[in-house]
């Protein structure tokens, strides 16, 4: 039992300094990366570009819950003017980030792994090597650059139709009024949250895209291999981001 | 790790002659040896086949010679250079020298035949987007796909994809092209189109070719020198009619297609009888 335990923090430790060296190689290579800004921009556009609809949708729909509830909630003391207020910086600071990076995970990353998993089961990745160019420049760098600056991106994105979504609920649904939601947002709302949700939504971006490359990357070069890492992706990245949004919210209060 | 940067004077009045040479090479994966004293020597200018039944380790070979694994122990040099001495920088520099077909191609699926073909000459130089254009158009029309140029990898067929492969690998002149399994899964026609152009990619070319493959009746057509791998070493070697006029039995087996002798039919298992009569143990 304790042989068992202790191969498997083993592993664990084995995969960490296993991705922590992956990082730094693809970090080296991301200087070069950028020095070929259409392929970044391409990325950019697969990852962010083409995740658009989902994070509007689900923007909408989680400003509108969070009036609803927020409403519901401020009513019972009386102080629904403050609904503004309560969705901004739930949405700012908490929300958007987080969510962002859960669907990120599962739209983006899911697609970054298998495609990458896939050209690494159809020797696309060896035969790069055979030609002489670094896979892990041509392939991995730009995908990591651009789920990097596609995340917060998506993530102010997310904020504002949320905050929209919210007003809609408040403000036309259940009759807050209007000046009042805008101007106690705009009153309460300053420039550390917005910085708050950006930072948190670039630490997920990098941890988000690297989770993603790497798995696909080092995915085993079959059917099952590429869906076990697909698999990986969602899983690791999500408890990643509740985990590092956890450690970040403590920091910034 | 060995370091045997002294030149072995018994080996160099061939080496100059020699592409890859491997010596002696040790190989083991997981506890399970792969190779284990591995001669190989492929001259310039010349078809080099390398046969043997699957799980030879005919592919791991081949990711010997491109320095994608080091071996245990031994020696593999290509172009004179002893891969192990070569840090990643040379190793990059020592594979623009050669081409690689992979046995489906390998094609990069997010681009056009045109731009897989360009793909290593847009990487490794900064040639003006007409000659680029004219450089692809001319392998192209060498493999005969000129007319495929704007087809993704998704719309070829297995032959066609192999093709289009050959045309990317030889796009950088390179002396040395080799070939993973290129004739596994072809129809007669492509079969012969692939072995045609080997054969002209060798002569017009005079590229030097090494051809891992354990289709017997195609490489004896067009091979100049064959190696017979089993059991982790050469088990024979020579031109294609000397392989098939040996008198070894492992040789034997293998030229004609036998199903059983030194390679059993059997997989390694416990005594028939007793495992069909006896306990219900698994």
């Amino acid at each position: 039992m304790s042989a068992g335990r202790e191969g498997y923090i083993l592993e664990g430790i084995r995969r960490l300094g296993s991705v922590a060296l992956f990082l730094a190689r693809l970090l080296i290579q991301c200087v070069p990366a950028l020095g070929r800004p259409r392929l970044v921009v391409y990325q950019i556009y697969n990852a962010g570009a083409r995740s658009l609809i989902i994070i509007m949708l689900s923007g909408l729909f989680v400003g509108m819950v969070l009036g609803l509830q927020g409403y519901d909630l401020l009513q019972r003391f009386g102080s629904e003017e403050a609904l503004g207020t309560a969705a901004a910086l739930g949405l700012l600071r908490e929300l958007a980030p987080v969510i962002t990076a859960l669907l990120f995970a599962g739209r983006a990353g899911t697609a970054l792994t298998s495609e990458i998993g896939l050209m690494r089961a159809t020797d696309q990745l060896t035969a790069m090597e055979i030609m002489a160019v670094d896979p892990l420049r041509y392939v991995a760098a730009p995908r990591f650059l651009g789920g990097v600056i596609a995340m917060p991106l998506l993530t102010a994105i997310f904020s504002v139709i949320g905050l929209y979504g919210a007003q809609l609920v408040g403000v036309q649904l259940m009759g807050v009024d209007r000046g009042v939601f805008w101007s106690q947002t705009q009153s309460s709302v300053d420039l550390h949250d917005v910085t708050e949700g950006m930072v948190k939504s670039l630490v997920f971006g990098l941890a988000c895209s690297l989770i993603a490359v790497y798995e696909g990357y080092n995915a085993a070069p079959t059917a099952a291999g590429v869906g076990l890492a697909t698999t990986r992706t969602v899983v690791a990245s999500s408890v990643m981001t509740l985990l590092l949004d956890y450690v970040l919210t403590a920091e910034f209060l | 790790m060995t370091s045997p940067q002294t030149a072995q004077p018994a080996v160099t009045a061939s080496a100059a002659d020699a592409v890859v040479a491997v010596r002696d090479v040790h190989y083991a994966v997981g506890g399970h040896e792969i190779f284990s004293g591995l001669d190989v020597e492929v001259r310039r200018g010349r078809i080099t086949a390398i046969m043997g039944p699957s799980g030879a380790g005919k592919t791991t070979l081949l990711r010997l010679i491109t320095a994608q694994i080091t071996p245990d122990r031994g020696q593999v040099s290509v172009f004179g250079c002893d891969l192990a001495t070569l840090g990643t920088r040379e190793i990059y520099a020592l594979r623009k020298r050669l081409g690689m077909l992979f046995q489906n191609g390998a094609l990069l699926t997010d681009m056009d035949v045109f731009e897989n073909v360009a793909f290593p000459v847009r990487e490794h130089s900064d040639l003006p987007e007409a000659l680029i254009r004219k450089l692809v158009l001319t392998k192209l029309q060498a493999v005969g796909l000129r007319g495929a140029a704007g087809l993704t990898p998704a719309e070829l067929s297995g032959g066609m994809a192999r093709r289009v492969a050959l045309a990317r690998a030889i796009v950088m002149d390179p002396e040395l092209l080799i070939y993973d399994e290129p004739f596994v899964g072809l129809d007669p026609i492509s079969l012969g189109v692939i072995l045609r152009l080997i054969k002209q990619m060798n002569q017009a070319l005079g590229i030097t070719s090494v051809i891992v493959s354990h289709d017997v009746q195609e490489l004896a057509s067009i091979a100049d020198d064959s190696y017979l791998l089993s059991g982790g070493r050469i088990a024979a070697s020579g031109t294609p009619q000397q392989l098939r006029s040996s008198d070894s039995p492992a040789v034997r087996q293998f030229m004609t297609g036998s199903s059983d002798g030194p390679v059993p039919f059997h997989y390694p298992a416990p005594d028939y009888a007793t495992q069909l009569l006896g306990t219900d143990e698994p």
